[in-house]
């Protein structure tokens, strides 16, 4: 399957994309790697409080150089600042908030996303390689909104949206919402739903690079 | 009461081969270094280490790995950039892994320092990371059921500390220090200042109870 004729957004337009649908006054997960960047995005007069499994409510941006504290980092360990109204707490604290249902909204990438909702973002099929969960599983059963930021196909043309994961799952039936370069797409007790296409696809052409029905 | 000692050395002298350690710290903050450092010279074998994380460059839980100290490694993300010593054992299989997902890591400590016998959490419910393990459906969901994680020996990184064990920390470097306190039989604090004088009532994150043993070393990391 070809993707050359298919208009995709960079990894910052789709984290703006993302950062639109992140209400004012919310407490908000951001996952390591690319959805740290959401927070760059998130439009003005929104208060938006991010947390860090490591043990801070109030995630502020990046230092400047040379204005770094070595015991202030995140949970991808960059260095950070502290928000007005940052809160640090020890461990426990912090998964209670994350598994108690106190969390509004986490931002994750995935390997693969199923019609189901399930998802699968932290073992592929490679044994030889030591697993590394981290902090995914607690979240994805905790936090009532869970938005998956990703491409929509792997790099060698396969799918990563299907019908069921291949992978190790990290939760069941856990996603709301799935971001790609390709479409944002709803999961729906009858599987995805389309909200909308990068402007320039066709339906058929993102369909054909999809792993499971898009319903529209 | 005092519960200082003079030197690294002496604070880790208690610690026998075959014992299970746990380490507090994520990614590079709130590690005790001296500890560890004093640790690998005191020369203990065959450890049980359980962190969140399982060393990263040459310094820290990566050291005891160097060292072949570390029999088995009980934590939830083995694999960071620069994880070259865990892997290594790890692939030459003179490491065994056990891999807890983080938050139930954090829990399984706290109910052995709180005395529970386990607790249902519906993290892994349905995952590889379940396998084997009792569950329970209570009102339609899946839960998992998780034993306490206990340990010889604790230990932990703080920002300040008194002579009856009192801790408090700065920032990050909270992380997994205070729960583990509570769950070692013998908890040994690193502290980046010992106060002369006790430490403020109100700005105690751990008490005194959970620690056994304070030493001061300066060094930030």
């Amino acid at each position: 399957m070809t993707l050359k004729h298919l208009n995709m957004l960079s990894d910052a337009q789709l984290a703006a994309r993302v950062a639109q649908d992140i209400p004012d006054g919310s407490y908000v997960n951001l996952g390591i790697g690319k959805p740290t960047h959401v927070s760059a995005y998130v439009p003005e007069g929104r208060e938006v409080i991010y947390h860090s499994e490591n043990g801070i409510l109030g995630v502020g941006p990046t230092p400047a150089p040379g204005q770094e504290d070595l015991e202030l980092i995140d949970a991808s360990k960059r260095y950070i600042t502290t928000a007005p109204g940052a809160a640090f707490f020890e461990h426990s604290d912090s998964f209670a908030m994350m598994r108690g249902g106190h969390i509004d909204i986490a931002v994750l990438g995935a390997y693969q996303v199923a019609e189901n909702g399930d998802l699968a973002n932290w073992a592929t099929l490679d044994e030889t390689y030591p697993p590394a969960v981290g902090g995914a599983m607690d979240l994805v059963v905790g936090v009532p909104t869970i938005f998956v930021m990703m491409k929509h196909v792997n790099r060698d043309g396969t799918p990563k949206l299907l019908e069921r994961c291949t992978y190790p799952l990290t939760g069941l039936g856990v996603v709301s919402r799935v971001y790609t370069d390709l479409a944002v797409l709803d999961v729906i007790p009858q599987g995805f739903r389309l909200v909308e296409l990068t402007p320039g696809n066709g339906f058929d052409a993102v369909q054909a690079v999809t792993g499971a029905k898009i319903l529209t | 009461m005092d519960k200082t000692v003079t030197d690294l050395a002496k604070a880790v002298a208690p610690i026998t081969d075959g014992a299970s350690v746990m380490i507090g710290g994520f990614g590079s903050s709130g590690i005790p270094f001296g500890l560890i450092d004093a640790l690998v010279e005191q020369g203990a074998a065959g450890l049980t280490v359980i962190s969140n994380n399982a060393g990263a460059g040459e310094t820290g839980i990566a050291r005891l790995l160097r060292a072949g100290r570390v029999a088995k490694v009980i934590c939830s993300y083995p694999r960071t950039p620069g994880s070259i010593w865990f892997e290594r054992r790890y692939e030459a299989g003179e490491v065994a892994l056990e891999v807890v997902p983080q938050g139930t890591l954090a829990e399984r400590i706290r109910a052995a320092g709180a005395g529970l016998g386990g607790f249902l959490t519906p993290t892994a419910y349905g995952t590889k990371l379940a396998d084997g393990k009792e569950t329970r459906v209570i009102d339609g969901r899946g839960y998992v059921f998780e034993a306490p994680l206990g340990a010889d020996f604790a230990l932990v990184r703080a920002d300040r500390g008194d002579k009856w064990g009192n801790l408090s920390f700065h920032a990050t470097a909270r992380n997994f220090n205070p729960v583990m306190a509570m769950a070692a039989r013998h908890s040994i604090a690193e502290v980046r200042q010992l106060s002369e004088g006790a430490l403020e009532p109100e700005h105690v994150v751990t008490p005194g109870i959970f620690v056994q043993s304070v030493v001061e070393y300066g060094i930030r990391p």
